[in-house]
């Protein structure tokens, strides 16, 4: 992982609650790179968080909106973030239901726009 | 092996991104080898993913092959692509009607001949929907149900894009995932709610409109296209909400520039969308979304 993507990603993950944030391609929902706790699986959060975020995508397109700039799938005992990034990247974290989600939201636009 | 199907693989093997494997693997359905029309279309499939009549292509296969509710996701596929596609509403048009759920056969074939004017169709749409008036006009009355003019219909309805006999065969899983047909006025679902006709959609789990509706900014009514490509979305959220260990999903949102979306599924069997311009804030929407859901939730309470 590039030093500049392993800071931007250690940023999301060390605010509270946040079990985890990885880099992902969003066309393909791969892995690009990640700062994850373990126990969260990787590849199935990668492929979930890149089709929901193409599937909204082109919801706010058929709506007449612009492409989403967050993505945020709330669950009962926590929640998936996804923020598009250049290169058709999506950065993603998962986080318990007790974490700072405003904080993590803030940080993960920032990471979006590092990537740049 | 014929020239035609010969030459077709050949330019396939030469050039594994053109689009001849569309025309190959119709050629191989049409001739009954749907094992060898299958292993084309979904290689096509893979390789031209936004591609609506790749997924329309593999549809048919899977209807020929008896497998239909493999062929009604496939269908969806294509309309999640283009929500105008002519055999995909004509596909899952048939499929409804052969699962009894007329208002929902009736609504696709409406949609099919809308962009595709054809007078078989159009005879087809009509006969469902005397049928529809028919049963309406019987479970008013709470007679014996109508016996429907099937058989013509499900003629009509098939034309080239359907083998009839294999969807004599239409599956039960698809029947059975059905819900029940929205009651004729939604009206009084969002009642008293601003946007009730143009920021607040309901919806079934297939991407089909139980109320409500959404338009565009121009005006105009967006409803059916954004609701195809929210099919699945509970089932994806459920999915990764489960994968990931966070429990039952409460909300997905998605903030825009210029406006913000947000989903709340009021019941296990629907999804309410909520959109609502940039100047409602996300967290003043999400309230809006909550109360908006517990109106779905006792709306669809009533019906059941």
């Amino acid at each position: 992982m590039s030093g500049r993507y392993r800071e931007a990603l250690e940023r999301v993950s060390a605010v509270r609650g946040v079990q985890g944030a990885m880099l992902v391609s969003a066309s393909d929902g791969l892995v690009v790179a990640d700062s994850l706790m373990e126990g969260v699986d990787g590849r199935a959060v990668a492929a979930l968080a890149a089709s929901l975020a193409g599937r909204l995508g082109r919801t706010t397109e058929s709506a007449g909106l612009s492409a989403p700039r967050v993505v945020h799938l709330r669950a009962e005992r926590g929640s998936l973030l996804a923020v598009p990034a250049a290169d058709d990247l999506l950065v993603v974290a998962v986080m318990r239901a007790d974490a700072n989600v405003g904080l993590a939201r803030l940080e993960m636009i920032a990471a979006a726009g590092e990537m740049g | 092996m014929t020239d035609d199907i010969r030459s077709m693989s050949a330019a396939l093997a030469n050039d594994p991104q053109s689009l001849v494997f569309l025309d190959l693997a119709e050629l191989l359905r049409r001739r009954g080898q749907l094992d060898a029309a299958l292993k084309v279309a979904t290689a096509g499939v893979a390789r031209h993913r936004k591609l609506a009549d790749a997924h329309d292509l593999c549809a048919r296969i899977y209807s020929d092959l008896g497998d239909g509710e493999a062929a009604f996701d496939a269908w969806m596929e294509a309309l999640q692509l283009d929500t105008t596609h002519l055999g995909a509403h004509k596909g899952l048009g048939f499929l409804y009607f052969r699962a009894g759920d007329l208002p929902r056969a009736l609504r696709h074939l409406e949609m099919a001949s809308e962009t595709n004017p054809d007078p078989g169709l159009e005879l087809a749409a009509a006969r469902v929907r005397r049928a529809v008036e028919e049963s309406a006009r019987e479970a008013a009355t709470a007679e014996s149900p109508t016996v429907i003019a099937e058989n013509d219909a499900a003629r009509e309805i098939g034309t080239d894009t359907v083998a009839e006999p294999v969807l004599d065969s239409a599956p039960p899983q698809t029947e059975a995932a059905l819900p029940e047909p929205a009651p004729a006025s939604d009206a009084e679902l969002f009642a008293g709610f601003e946007g009730a006709r143009d920021g607040l959609l309901l919806l079934d789990p297939n991407g089909l409109r139980l109320g409500g509706g959404i338009r565009n900014r121009e005006g105009a009514d967006v409803s059916d296209a954004v609701a195809a490509h929210l099919a699945g979305v509970s089932r994806e959220a459920s999915r990764a909400a489960r994968l990931l260990s966070l429990g039952p999903w409460q909300s997905v949102a998605a903030e825009c520039a210029d406006g913000n979306l947000h989903l709340v599924p009021p019941s296990d069997s629907a999804v309410l969308l909520t959109v609502r311009d940039a100047s409602v804030p996300a967290g003043r929407l999400a309230l809006l979304a909550d109360r908006a859901g517990q109106a779905a939730r006792r709306w669809l309470e009533r019906l059941a």
